[in-house]
């Protein structure tokens, strides 16, 4: 799940390196879709993940084009704090009782939890659904990215952006793209994470959306299979630390392993390393 | 006798302000509530301006500002409690120097670390350095929430309490002229003009013969340390700790400000964090109590929407002019 937040982080440095701070918080609000299009207008699993994807995409193309295209050639500094208030924006507009409200709301469980037991290791219906659906969006991603005309520009507009836009690339429309698709994705994870976590508020995406963003850090930023890898790591330490350790130290740990694999490698595991022109 | 008058131009503004506070509130024009808002002000410009000289002067993207500022504050706070708890309340007169003391001792303790920290992370650029300190941000927290299974006085997750109240306006006026003024000099000094070139480029300052890596540790310790004595006068001001005092989102805080002041513009710092305190507070009484909330709403809008129309800050490049260079003027 930490893999469907951290793509989304991973695509979009990578093509207009900024770290989008609101990405945690469209996740949130993917989550929320979701809820209510279980609880008030009661679609099926698979419409479930539609809206939520769709709405979350929506959501991220309007963000990209009121507040980060007008800063894309200014400092990028005022492009990261303008993703900080987007982020603060989000979680509290909607926490205001008109909107979503500030409470916790119970996510209903849209079909019955069933165990299976497959050599000594217990299965649920929920892990099973989620490693689904996981798999499902990095397939369609995969083939986004490496087979479609829109995915070829997106490489292109990651390497280099000017050029791209040279060579009759559409950037925009390209950016734009890239910001849906990764807010389709944290949508999608925002319906898992309501099916694990069945409680869900609006403040609920700023942890994710953290340690999403460290996994992205720790695969090497920029690259797609770095996050999955980094999210894969970041998610195995965490349930190792609650196991064998405190929960206590739960949020430090992850932040200890991403400093140490800096330190060793400062682009992550998969990154490449840029050289500096002078 | 230059160097008189300079200082008396420096100190002049800011004792008529800390006078007038003490007098409007001597006369009950100003009630202790905006006092303490006006204390709290200072400290948080003290806390940015450190990291204006971590960011906007030296370029080293720090998100792990409110980790300082934490470590200043329980390192003060535990030196004064201790104080307290060995002699008592008889030896209180003697407390203005313990208070100075802790306050300086907080910000050793965050330098300190900030050096320990800097030594490895420093090695790392722009982004990923960013993610780092955020992680160490995010580690202290940690910390500082397990702090009592160390030492039991300081509180742990239910926060640190019985800590006296020192800070007062005086107090806190003065530790921001001593901050202005300090970081001014450094900032006009050659150690600043190494710092402002690696800002601009590394490399080439590495090629002109300064030693980036040793100035970028300086900048980083010295940046904290203030943060570290932000944190000793805060926790002196509130009497209570609590570790989501100093989490990530609190750097975040910090870094907004220097933003929206300017990098490496120190007028802006300071007009940005007397701004930000007031606004945050001066919403809770204008705003009618049923849209109290409207606050989180209305002020990231004022971000985005400031951001968009001035993207280098505030005031840009202009300054008050007892903070511009002497050079050029």
């Amino acid at each position: 799940m930490y893999a469907l937040i951290a793509l989304g982080y991973t695509m979009v440095y990578g093509i207009v390196r900024l770290i989008n701070f609101a990405h945690g918080d469209v996740f949130m609000v993917g989550a929320f879709l979701a809820f209510y299009s279980i609880e008030n207008l009661h679609l099926p699993l698979p419409g479930v993940f539609a809206l939520a994807a769709g709405g979350s995409a929506f959501l991220a193309v309007i963000i990209e084009r009121a507040a980060y295209r007008p800063l894309r050639n200014a400092p990028k500094i005022a492009a990261l704090i303008t993703a900080i208030g987007v982020s603060l924006f989000l979680e509290y507009f909607t926490a205001l009782h008109q909107v979503f409200g500030p409470n916790y709301y119970a996510f209903p469980r849209p079909f019955r939890v069933v165990s299976l037991e497959i050599g000594g290791i217990t299965f649920t219906s929920i892990q099973g659904i989620i490693l689904l659906a996981t798999l499902a969006s990095l397939g369609a991603l995969q083939y986004v990215v490496h087979r479609t005309k829109v995915g070829r520009g997106m490489r292109a507009v990651s390497h280099d952006l000017v050029t791209a836009g040279l060579m009759g690339v559409n950037v925009n429309a390209v950016i734009s793209f890239t910001f849906g698709l990764g807010a389709a994705l944290a949508g999608v994870g925002g319906v898992l994470y309501g099916i694990a976590y069945p409680q869900i508020n609006t403040f609920m995406g700023v942890m994710p959306g953290l340690k999403a963003f460290t996994a992205a850090v720790l695969g090497g930023i920029g690259s797609i299979p770095g996050a999955v890898l980094g999210a894969l790591i970041m998610g195995l330490t965490e349930t190792m630390t609650t196991a064998y350790l405190s929960s206590t130290y739960r949020d430090g740990i992850a932040f200890v392993l991403l400093i140490a694999v800096l330190l060793w490698k400062p682009t992550g595991i998969l990154g490449v390393a840029r050289t500096e022109k002078v | 006798m230059s160097t008189l008058k300079n200082i008396a131009k420096a100190v002049l503004p800011f004792a008529v302000l800390s006078g007038l506070v003490q007098f409007l509130s001597a006369g009950d024009i100003l009630n202790p509530y905006w006092v303490q808002i006006f204390q709290l002000a200072c400290v948080v410009a003290i806390s940015a301006l450190g990291l204006n000289l971590i960011y906007g002067f030296t370029g080293l993207f720090s998100l792990g500002h409110a980790a300082f500022y934490g470590v200043g504050a329980y390192t003060a706070a535990l030196l004064t409690k201790l104080y307290v708890g060995a002699y008592g309340d008889e030896a209180f007169l003697a407390t203005g120097a313990v208070f100075l003391g802790s306050l300086l001792a907080g910000g050793v303790a965050a330098a300190f670390l900030a050096f320990l920290v800097g030594l490895p992370t420093l090695r790392l650029t722009s982004d990923y350095l960013g993610i780092a300190t955020l992680g160490f941000g995010v580690i202290m927290k940690v910390v500082f929430d397990n702090a009592d299974s160390l030492v039991p006085s300081l509180g742990g997750a239910r926060g640190m309490t019985g800590i006296p109240r020192l800070t007062g306006v005086p107090w806190a006026v003065a530790a921001l002229v001593a901050a202005v003024l300090v970081i001014r000099n450094l900032v006009h000094s050659s150690y600043g003009r190494a710092l402002i070139a690696i800002r601009e480029d590394e490399i080439a300052a590495a090629a002109i013969g300064i030693d980036t890596f040793r100035y970028k540790v300086i900048g980083f310790t010295a940046g904290c340390a203030f943060a570290g004595v932000a944190g000793g006068l805060y926790a002196h001001l509130y009497t209570f700790l609590h570790p989501s005092t100093f989490d990530f989102l609190k750097s975040f805080d910090v870094l907004m400000i220097v933003v929206l002041g300017g990098l490496g513009n120190l007028t802006g710092t300071l007009v940005a964090s007397f701004a930000w305190v007031f606004l945050l507070e001066g919403m809770r009484v204008a705003l009618p109590p049923e849209y109290i909330e409207f606050r989180w709403v209305l002020i990231p809008l004022l971000l985005i929407v400031t951001m968009l129309v001035r993207p280098r800050g505030l005031f840009g490049i202009r300054e008050f002019p007892l903070l511009r260079s002497r050079v050029y003027r």
